[in-house]
């Protein structure tokens, strides 16, 4: 999958506190029969925002303030669950490129990179001020690997892996890293091989 | 230096090591794929003129979508037009590609995680993925198991590789004896309520201790399947003689069978080995346990009155599944009974479910469903006459495959009914928008059923 290079995002934040929100609350397992991946932000947290009937519900969701914003900060131990992709497509369709949380699931996590989506893992108090300010405008650099608050509320750093910021920073995925070791690979297989027959 | 079993494994199969600036490239000894995650990665494969690399160590099968009854003129209920097309579109791609793929007629089709090891393709000391959580349920072999997302099915499939950073590794000792009626999933839950639903995150855990070592086989998959509910990636245990008798004569068996068990053998966590993190828990403190909330580490022992909520998200739980912190658990009323999926539908759950639901019947108005998780399962339990205990009890007896606990095919609960539930995840509408899902054994669940209420196997009369 090619996605658009990530390198800094300032936006309004888009905040949903509650603590471990699962795929299954991102996106319900019934729409998972798709087979492409597109268009799946419509049903981005779907039993949040729809009545059974498919009117939409009162949630911030559905605001036209929340639709505009980039950048999701998310209660402790978001993403938790299934290893569905279409979690993460489904908030980039929407129109998320950041989420924040003091704690993220590691599929998830490794899931987002892969989809030009930024997962950031901050301490707690930094968490807590964005949990408290929903809606303020920060700015999210990942060349300096840092979080901007606004009106010169201060910075706050976060550690991400060297090859997955390599990664959305250029836009690059890994399939094109993992076909270029095709030698390692063929070596690796022709060990293994003899090691069986040993 | 003295190696965990995690670090024995690992070592194996890294292709290119890790640095600080790229994880290792690691290489994966069987990919397991079904309908659900792998279609796009197909697509990612045709788009870029790759091929699947090693359609030998591959194996599919039909599970997640599946319909678990069948119409009179045999044809199958599709939830909807576009499930059917997904389970097409897995046969077609795997019939493109040469992938071996158990379908509608292959005598072995089950849940991936049930399928694997029955066909002897999960063997120790191997590296498995699948576009699925739930494939640490692999790890009960020794292997290092975990799910994967599609953009990885897709390079697992054109490289035969994942990148990957080493996680942690973290011993969980349980020793001593088991009070009597506790099962291996009383154990796992009770280890996620302990360590937290994040506690394992980041880390690869070692089940160690007596209690796996004199566990059965199907009870140590139950207990490595729920690893992912504590955050792991994956849980194992190491490999011994209950493993080798588990896979002798199964399809993949390795033809050199002795040699290939004491290299098995060697697996095992040397003495000495340090890990991570160690958790120690004595198995005398674990009760029968069931969920009360909507995450698996909202777990309590079944005999307790339900925790008081701690903070505004357990209210909004305990508010949702319709419970009242300081009252019991036991007796709240069940409207619906799920025995199946691939954390509890071998044969030694259901034959602990039908000890149970022997000579009783289900209660008045409570639907029960009883999903064997293979078609090698539903012969066997039809061979000792399972299925009639528990239709002559008023359960029903359905084909194999996920069913009610992902709900994507179409077996679901109705919004607001509390559903017993042998599987693994008690996520907010994971059974159907609305459900209302608490975890328990088999036991639990079958007593559930004849009581009409939450309730202990050991107090039906
Ligand atoms: S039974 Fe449930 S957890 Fe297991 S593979 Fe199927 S959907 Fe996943």
């Amino acid at each position: 999958m090619t996605f658009a290079p990530l390198k800094t995002v300032t936006s309004k934040t888009l905040v949903l506190p509650a603590a471990n929100i699962d795929t299954d609350q991102i996106i319900p397992a019934r729409f998972l029969t798709v087979t492409s991946r597109d268009g799946l932000g419509k049903h981005a947290f779907n039993d949040w925002r729809y009545h059974e009937d498919g009117r939409e519900t009162d949630h911030i969701l559905n605001s036209d303030a929340a639709k505009a914003c980039e950048i999701l900060v998310g209660g402790h131990n978001f993403g938790c669950g299934s290893s569905r992709e279409h979690a993460p497509w489904s908030l980039t369709d929407y129109g998320i490129r950041v989420v924040i949380s003091s704690e993220i699931a590691d599929i998830f996590l490794s899931n987002s990179m892969k989809n030009g989506l930024l997962p950031i893992i901050i301490e707690k108090n930094a968490h807590q001020w964005l949990l408290d300010h929903p809606g303020e405008e920060i700015t999210v650099d990942l060349k300096t690997c840092e979080v901007r608050l606004p009106k010169n509320g201060g910075t706050f750093g976060f550690n991400i892996d060297a090859f997955s910021r390599h990664c959305l920073m250029e836009g690059v995925d890994e399939m094109g890293y993992l076909t270029a070791q095709n030698d390692a690979i063929a070596t690796y297989e022709k060990k293994q091989k003899a090691r069986r027959e040993l | 230096m003295p190696q965990t079993l995690f670090d024995k494994v690992w070592a194996r199969h890294v292709v290119v090591a890790e640095t600080a600036a790229h994880p290792a490239t690691l290489y994966i000894d069987l990919h397991l794929i079904h309908e659900v995650t792998s279609p796009q990665a197909f697509t990612v494969l045709r788009e870029r003129g790759l091929s699947v690399r090693r359609p030998d160590l591959t194996l599919a099968t039909i599970d997640h979508s599946t319909p678990t009854l069948i119409n009179k003129d045999g044809s199958r209920p599709f939830v909807t037009e576009q499930a059917g097309k997904q389970v097409e579109t897995l046969l077609a791609n795997t019939e493109e590609y040469g992938i071996e793929t158990h379908g509608w007629e292959s005598e072995n089709r089950g849940i991936v995680h049930v399928m694997g090891p029955e066909l002897g393709a999960t063997q120790p000391g191997m590296t498995i993925v699948c576009g699925d959580s739930h494939t640490s349920t692999h790890g009960a072999f020794g292997a290092i198991a975990f799910g994967i997302g599609t953009t990885q099915v897709g390079h697992v499939l054109a490289t035969q590789c994942i990148l990957m950073r080493k996680p942690k590794t973290m011993a969980i000792h349980v020793n001593g004896t088991l009070v009597d009626g506790v099962t291996p999933k009383d154990v796992i839950l009770h280890i996620i309520a302990k360590i937290g639903v994040g506690g394992g995150t980041g880390y690869a855990l070692e089940y160690c201790g007596n209690i796996f070592e004199q566990m059965s086989m199907d009870g140590r998959m139950t207990v490595c399947n729920m690893s992912i509910e504590a955050g792991a990636r994956c849980g194992m245990i190491a490999p011994d003689q209950t493993t080798f008798d588990y896979l002798k004569d199964r399809k993949f068996t390795p033809e050199d069978y002795d040699a290939a068990c004491v290299d098995w053998a060697s697996l095992a966590t040397d003495k000495g080995a340090a890990y991570d993190k160690e958790v120690y828990i004595k198995a005398e403190d674990i009760m029968t346990m069931v969920t009360y909330g909507t995450h698996p580490g909202m777990a309590m022992p079944i005999a307790a009155n339900i925790p008081i909520a701690a903070d505004e998200a357990e209210e909004k739980a305990l508010i949702y599944m319709g419970m009242t912190g300081g009252a019991k658990i036991a007796g709240v009323k069940v409207d619906r009974v799920f025995i199946g999926s691939c954390t509890n539908s071998r044969m030694e759950d259901l034959r602990a479910a039908a000890d149970i639901f022997r000579g009783r019947t289900v209660a008045a108005g409570l639907t029960t469903i009883v999903v064997p998780g293979s078609e090698l399962v539903k012969r066997e339990a039809e061979a000792e006459g399972l299925h009639d205990v528990f239709t002559a009890a008023g359960a029903q007896w359905r084909e194999p495959g996920c069913s009610m606990c992902i709900a994507m095919n179409g077996d679901k609960a109705a919004p607001g009914e509390l559903v017993v539930s042998t599987s693994n995840r008690n996520f907010a509408g994971r059974q159907g928008p609305g459900a209302r899902t608490v975890l328990a054994s088999p036991q639990t669940a079958a007593a559930s059923a004849i009581a009409g209420v939450i309730m202990d196997a050991g107090s039906l009369v």
